[in-house]
């Protein structure tokens, strides 16, 4: 794998950005599209774009085969057993808010257990915040040690037999660390409950199989993985799926309707109401063949030995503080002593570096590391060392504008 | 687009050496404002007497621009009546749509004139001066 010819096929990358020539690191948030990508979603709307299953017209089965086949595609990508448990969606929040709208309420009881990290994202945290409300359930946490690491002995300790939904982030989106999720997903089970993965930060980067991790649902956003924003998926076992209410009732959904009922298709179309984003899955699908053509054995070792290498180079800076353990993958999170996380990014945007800042959504774990928001860098395959140099004499740059201007 | 352009020395005096900050016992007017997009956030109280700002305190988190700016606008409202000060939150807010403006009253706050030119950094500058408005409002009602 080479990063230096891959980020060649990223238009957006050419550019120049006050002044510099880009560096792209806000790829936690959203990832860059390669042509191929781009070029995909344009040949869908040229030459075969109509709308989807119903149609007798040529135009409508090319969509309907474009569509279908997308879907083959997520489902080969994560190594899912069938077609049918692929639920095409808005991304991982729509995905995560599925599963703790329809599977949460109709199996809690008042009293029964959801268990998450202290590190989740919002969008695996405020639908089970609501889930609860609605059913009486109660949220409990795994504790996290002090480098953001979960243990399983605690994760063992956190489980009782009214546990009924675990749900964990694969990979921080904001300490990198990748967790045990497959160890957790066998405790769950072992107290009969499910497992459910937020995969938001794990599938762009690593090659993820649902069977062996044995997760009852997985969930992933595209735009994060080299595709368009709008779509993303749910993994969910067949059996849970086929046992659960559709969150949004319409066309598209319905095996049969009369006046005053109507009965729903099976998994995964009774969930996929309305018209569904046809090109973006067509983009999903060409961003998987692109990622799986460089191999995701070979893009895990690059994002993890980069946010290593962005560890070891920024650690060394006076004044830098980094967040979550060395062993990490795909970001790095840090502040600058004495100049807030916006300050550093609009110095780092006028060098042309692009990073993020604030609290990534965590507003928990925020508070968690006493800190109200922080500074984040995240990379992708295109991503070099060289990026991580411009990052650091950027972030040198910013500390001695500040500490001049405040000093 | 230069740094000095954004980081003039006023806003580094205002956010190294704050004004006002604080809190204060005397009546008042709270206002508690975040912004939850960066979580930027501050408390702003405001005593009012016969529609005057005798005295606007604040406390909070964020950027130099969010820090400096609250520090600038507890300077500028004080003894000015509640309609003056909203006055002075229109020109604000003009300022940063990008229009000419002077602040005769208060000329530190034309300093802040180049966050304009920094789009993502807007809402910083008027957190302060959003708390302003509400504390205004529920200063005319109290």
């Amino acid at each position: 794998m080479n990063p230096r010819e891959l980020r060649k096929q990223f238009p957006i990358l050419d550019q120049q950005v006050n002044g510099h020539p880009l560096v792209y690191l806000d790829n936690a948030a959203s990832s860059q599209k390669p042509r191929r990508v781009i070029d995909a979603i344009v040949r869908y709307y040229e030459q075969d774009n109509a709308n989807v299953h119903r149609g007798v017209h040529t135009l409508a089965s090319r969509a309907t085969d474009a569509y279908e086949g997308a879907r083959a595609k997520v489902a080969r990508f994560l190594n899912a057993a069938s077609e049918r448990e692929i639920v095409f969606t808005r991304g991982t929040t729509t995905a995560l808010n599925i599963v703790a709208r329809s599977y949460a309420r109709a199996v809690l009881r008042e009293g029964d257990e959801i268990v998450l990290t202290p590190m989740e994202h919002h969008a695996n945290l405020i639908p089970w915040q609501q889930a609860a409300k609605a059913t009486g359930a109660v949220l409990r946490y795994i504790p996290m040690q002090p480098d953001g690491t979960i243990r399983l002995s605690d994760v063992e300790a956190t489980l009782t037999d009214r546990t009924k939904i675990v749900s964990v982030t694969h990979v921080s989106n904001v300490l990198g660390v990748v967790n045990p999720v497959k160890e957790i997903a066998a405790l769950a089970h072992k107290r009969g409950a499910v497992m459910v993965v937020d995969g938001a930060q794990s599938a762009p980067h690593m090659k993820v199989d649902v069977r062996d991790l044995d997760c009852d649902f997985y969930a992933f956003s595209g735009h994060k993985m080299c595709g368009p924003t709008g779509i993303g998926a749910l993994y969910g076992k067949l059996e849970l799926l086929d046992r659960m209410e559709p969150v949004e009732y319409g066309g598209e959904m319905i095996e049969h309707v009369d006046y005053y009922d109507a009965t729903w298709k099976e998994s995964p179309w009774r969930f996929e109401g309305g018209t569904p984003i046809i090109a973006g899955a067509v983009g999903l699908a060409a961003a998987i063949d692109f990622l799986t053509e460089i191999g995701m054995e070979a893009i895990d070792r690059h994002s993890a030995e980069l946010a290593r290498y962005a560890y070891d180079r920024l650690s060394g800076i006076e004044g830098v503080t980094l967040y979550g353990p060395r062993e990490r993958t795909g970001l790095v999170t840090f502040n600058l002593e004495g100049v807030h996380p916006h300050d550093v990014a609009t110095v780092l945007d006028t060098e042309g570096v692009a990073i993020r800042a604030g609290h990534h959504c965590c507003q928990p774990l925020m508070r968690k590391l006493e800190v109200t928001a922080t500074a984040r860098a995240s990379f992708y395959l295109y991503n070099t060392e060289e990026d991580v140099e411009r990052l650091a004499a950027a972030l040198i740059k910013a500390k001695e504008f500040f500490g001049h201007a405040i000093g | 687009m230069q740094l000095d352009e954004l980081y003039r020395r006023v806003i580094m005096d205002h956010y190294k050496n704050p004004r006002n900050r604080g809190t204060m016992d005397e009546d008042s007017v709270t206002v508690n404002l975040n912004n939850p997009t960066c979580g930027d956030r501050i408390q702003l109280q405001l005593q009012v007497e016969n529609g005057v700002v005798k005295l606007a305190k604040y406390t909070g988190e964020g950027c130099s621009i969010s820090m400096s700016s609250a520090s600038m606008m507890t300077d500028a409202v004080r003894g000015k009546t509640l309609d003056e000060a909203l006055g002075l939150a229109e020109k604000f807010s003009a300022m940063m749509q990008g229009q000419p403006v002077e602040f005769e009253e208060y000329e530190d706050l034309e300093a802040l004139a180049g966050v304009s030119k920094f789009p993502a950094r807007i809402k910083c500058a008027t957190l302060a001066w959003n708390a302003l408005r509400k504390g205004i409002e529920a200063g005319r009602q109290g």
